[in-house]
């Protein structure tokens, strides 16, 4: 087990650099999920720490080293793939032993290992099959324990879930994240979906265009997003971002800037009576809440998040919007947050 | 839906499979045809009779000293060359697979060799080591050693193995290589994650999962072996020193064309021909039905 340090890293393909200067601490058992658009850097950065890619400048820590000189297998880590990466002439428990016999670990105590994983994992029916008698799930299941057994300080996952069905993944993360609390182990974890990134980290790392944009606990940075590129990223759907100034009292916004509501701070009222007035357009009924997608007088696009049991508003009527003016967030142009 | 092609016409089909039959027909079938034939007879010496003689020509074969010991001839030098030419092109597909700047100018010229005939490829390796004028030859005796395959059939062999190996190598590398990068990348990673080097990463990943391209490959040799290296053994060696370099083919070849033995030729060839279906039953049953993972 080990806190790990990211020092001003940064990582450049030729003359191109995709990471530009990440700082970040991790204390010793968190789970840190890194998360941001395909492109962002965010599996780049993840390899840098497994040591799949060298680093171009920067230092990380893993405990009390700099691994940077390190090869993978002297860092004391241990890393899921997206597409699991099991040795395809491999059964099940040869999967998970390979680490271990490498490692010299004595026989008897190699099958006490990789029983206990696959007691955990519920694979113990299948040790003797090979990868591709498996399904996707027990496969993840596999590439999983094949991490565990080792025992490492550090836990990798690069998308561990993308390749599995909706249904799968929801109770795979929900496993992850269970077993992570009772290992203790600390955890990096990437991912492109917002939903695992809340549900699983303790912290975030947002990252956009191999920039960190925001690091905190996934509350914090859905309620107090640091940039407009944060307010649109994490949460479904994304923040509304409104052009005019819809406050009362106030002028026009400086150029270049926005505001930015939640869907669900928003809440429908006589037309005339709220902020501004907002034609409906449709809505997406999703039962335990609504979607109302509309354009407001001054003609930005917004959507309002209602309660599913309240009776949503015809296709084309008009209504007013009221704000709760303290959930109201100012952008200046560069995207970055002005005032609550 | 129907996935296969149906003619409406009835002739169509058996019109467009006729030029393949033929070729096969004219040159395969009669000229098998024929060997199968004339093994059972023996040719006057003047060739103007020929008299049966059924079983004796394959009896006198297997109670012929000389024969059987081209056979272990041909063993000793196809082993040697399937072992060199993959040996070495897994090695350069390996080294070359891990190279990341200038590959694709290190893959052509590795693939070059292949488009040398073999009889040339043959010529090239004897000026090399031409006792007299050779200059690989030369610098060995600068060296001390006096290099003369003419005389030493260790020698002999060791070279027409070189040459034939040296051709093949390009052929197996671009399968070698080719299987390697099959290999998704992920799994070497993630063997490197758990802790393995990179020679073990090689034993206990890379070659298991290669054993396909092997087993193809395995195959493929033993045939270019047996029956392609006809052109290099007779412009290096013409199968001497005292038959230390006939191998089957060449003794099939030496001992009709040369020899005017015509039956006992054809009595060859009909084993070469059992060899041969053999060797296709096992590509057959192992190689093509192998485990794909």
């Amino acid at each position: 087990m080990a806190d790990i340090t990211f020092n001003a890293i940064r990582k450049s393909y030729g003359r191109t650099e995709v990471i530009h200067g990440i700082d970040a601490e991790i204390a010793d058992g968190e789970f840190i999920v890194i998360v941001g658009p395909s492109g962002c850097g965010k599996s780049t950065l993840l390899r840098m720490v497994a040591g799949l890619e060298t680093i171009t400048s920067g230092e990380v820590h893993i405990g009390d080293r700099v691994v940077n000189a390190l090869e993978p297998r002297e860092r004391d880590i241990a890393m899921v793939f997206q597409n699991y990466a099991l040795y395809p002439h491999m059964s099940v428990f040869d999967n998970m032993a390979y680490g271990l016999k490498i490692a010299n670990v004595p026989k008897p105590e190699i099958a006490e290992r990789v029983a206990e994983a696959a007691r955990m994992l519920e694979l113990e029916p299948y040790l003797e099959r090979k990868p591709r008698q498996l399904s996707g799930g027990q496969r993840q299941r596999v590439a999983m324990g094949r991490a565990i057994v080792r025992k490492p300080a550090v836990f990798l996952f690069d998308e561990p879930l993308s390749n599995l069905d909706a249904k799968l993944r929801v109770q795979m993360r929900l496993e992850i994240k269970a077993l992570q609390r009772k290992l203790g182990v600390t955890a990096l974890y990437v991912t492109h979906d917002q939903v695992e990134a809340m549900t699983l980290a303790d912290r975030m790392i947002v990252m956009n265009a191999g920039v960190c944009e925001q690091i905190g606990a996934p509350l914090d940075v859905y309620a107090d997003p640091a940039t407009l590129f944060v307010a649109g990223f994490i949460g479904s759907p994304p923040m509304n971002v409104i052009s005019h100034d819809i406050r009362p009292g106030h002028g026009a916004l400086a150029p270049g800037a926005v505001i930015g509501v939640r869907p669900e701070h928003i809440d429908l009222v006589e037309p005339g009576t709220g902020l501004i007035d907002f034609d409906v357009g449709f809505c997406e009924p999703l039962g335990a809440e609504t979607l109302v997608h509309g354009v407001t007088a001054a003609g930005d696009k917004l959507v309002v998040r209602i309660d599913g049991e309240t009776r949503p508003p015809a296709d084309g009527v008009k209504t007013g919007l009221s704000i709760d003016p303290s959930k109201i967030m100012m952008f200046d142009p560069s995207g970055h947050r002005t005032s609550a | 839906m129907q996935k296969r092609v149906v003619f409406n016409n009835r002739l169509l089909p058996y019109l467009l499979l006729a030029p393949q039959i033929l070729v096969t027909l004219v040159f395969f079938f009669w000229p098998a045809g024929q060997a199968i034939y004339q093994s059972a007879f023996i040719p006057d010496p003047f060739g103007l009779k020929t008299q049966f003689v059924g079983l004796d020509n394959f009896r006198f074969l297997f109670s012929d000293p000389y024969y059987l010991a081209s056979f272990k001839t041909t063993v000793i030098f196809s082993s040697l060359v399937t072992l060199v030419s993959m040996g070495a092109a897994l090695w350069l597909a390996v080294m070359a697979d891990r190279v990341i700047k200038g590959s694709s100018a290190y893959k052509s010229l590795l693939v070059w060799p292949y488009a040398v005939a073999p009889a040339v490829a043959g010529v090239l390796w004897l000026f090399m080591f031409n006792p007299n004028v050779g200059l690989v030859a030369w610098y060995l005796g600068v060296l001390g050693y006096d290099w003369n395959h003419v005389l030493n059939d260790n020698e002999a062999m060791g070279l027409v193995v070189a040459a034939s190996a040296w051709r093949q190598i390009s052929y197996n590398f671009l399968f070698f290589l080719a299987g390697l990068q099959a290999i998704p990348k992920s799994v070497i990673e993630a063997a490197a994650i758990d802790g393995a080097t990179f020679a073990r990463r090689f034993w206990t990943i890379v070659f298991p999962l290669l054993s396909p391209t092997t087993f193809f490959l395995l195959v493929v040799n033993i045939v270019y072996a047996f029956f392609e290296t006809f052109g290099v053994i007779h412009t290096i060696t013409l199968g001497g020193p005292q038959q230390a370099t006939t191998i089957l083919v060449y003794k099939v070849f030496s001992d009709g064309f040369v020899g005017q033995d015509l039956g006992s030729s054809a009595a060859q060839s009909v084993v070469l021909l059992f060899v041969v279906g053999v060797l296709t039953v096992v590509q057959f049953r192992y190689v093509e039905r192998k485990v794909h993972y």
